[in-house]
């Protein structure tokens, strides 16, 4: 058994901070530290941030669903979108050493993540599965 | 609002007092006020997140464009009160050493004072 929490919204900038305080609840649910928990928030909204830029290209009035699963070891958080296809093989962290704008937010998702998985889905959008060990001594008895 | 930003003047420095959370959403709201000083090749600039709760990539891309801009014409681009959770930010993405990072508004002002 898992402990599941499922969120919907639009792709409005401005909820990115309902998804921060959902992911922070849920965090702390799970038993991660503060510190811990807030880089998970982060890599929540650096995924959500890369959905509304790159699978709706800035469109307000699309639908992001967020899943969040506590698991026996593990937190599971999915993303899915209804947006264009994303090509898989180009999603990479940029190199850290060059100095510039932008790019850091897939090096931040994969720093902070144990285990990051991207998909098409059949006919349009894309799912995201990040996954993150729980400190020991939490989560759900299966 | 997430944001809320003052620039203030404290001799011989231009303070961007930032508070609230820098995300997707506000982060152009600080780029604008940033852009507006280093086009007036203001220095030396010194941005405060004291007030600063959540900082994300966009928040970080700002900053690294106002840093870039400033060193165009050789100017001071400062930052200070850094809490413990947007500090993470700049260690994860190694830009803590990228960054003359300052602990409160007043060291930053003695620094360039000295």
């Amino acid at each position: 058994m898992a402990q599941v929490f499922e969120l919907q919204i639009s792709s409005d900038p401005r909820l990115l901070r309902v998804v921060r305080a959902t992911a922070e609840q849920i965090c702390e649910i799970a038993g991660f530290s503060r510190l811990e928990a807030s880089k998970i928030v982060l890599a929540v909204d650096e995924a959500c941030s890369n959905v509304i830029r790159h699978a709706y290209c800035g469109r307000e009035d699309q639908t992001i669903l967020i899943t969040f699963r506590i698991k026996t070891h593990k937190l599971q958080v999915e993303l899915t979108d209804f947006g264009e296809h994303v090509d898989i093989s180009k999603i990479k962290p940029r190199p850290l050493h060059e100095l510039r704008p932008g790019g850091l937010g897939v090096h931040l998702i994969t720093s902070v993540m144990d285990k990051v998985r991207y998909s098409n889905l059949e006919q349009s959008g894309n799912r995201m599965v990040m996954e993150k060990a729980l400190p020991k001594g939490s989560g759900v008895e299966s | 609002m997430n944001l809320e930003i003052k620039t203030v003047y404290i001799d011989p420095v231009t303070a961007v007092q930032v508070a609230g959370e820098v995300d997707l959403y506000s982060s152009p709201q600080l780029r604008k006020i940033l852009v507006a000083l280093t086009e007036k090749r203001t220095t030396p600039i010194l941005v405060d997140l004291a007030e600063v709760r959540y900082l994300d990539s966009s928040g970080l891309a700002t900053l690294i464009e106002g840093l870039k801009q400033c060193q165009r014409y050789k100017g001071r681009f400062m930052l200070s009160g850094i809490s413990e959770e947007v500090k993470q930010v700049f260690e994860l993405t190694r830009l803590v050493n990228v960054f003359e990072i300052h602990a409160t508004v007043a060291a930053a002002v003695e620094s360039v004072s000295k």
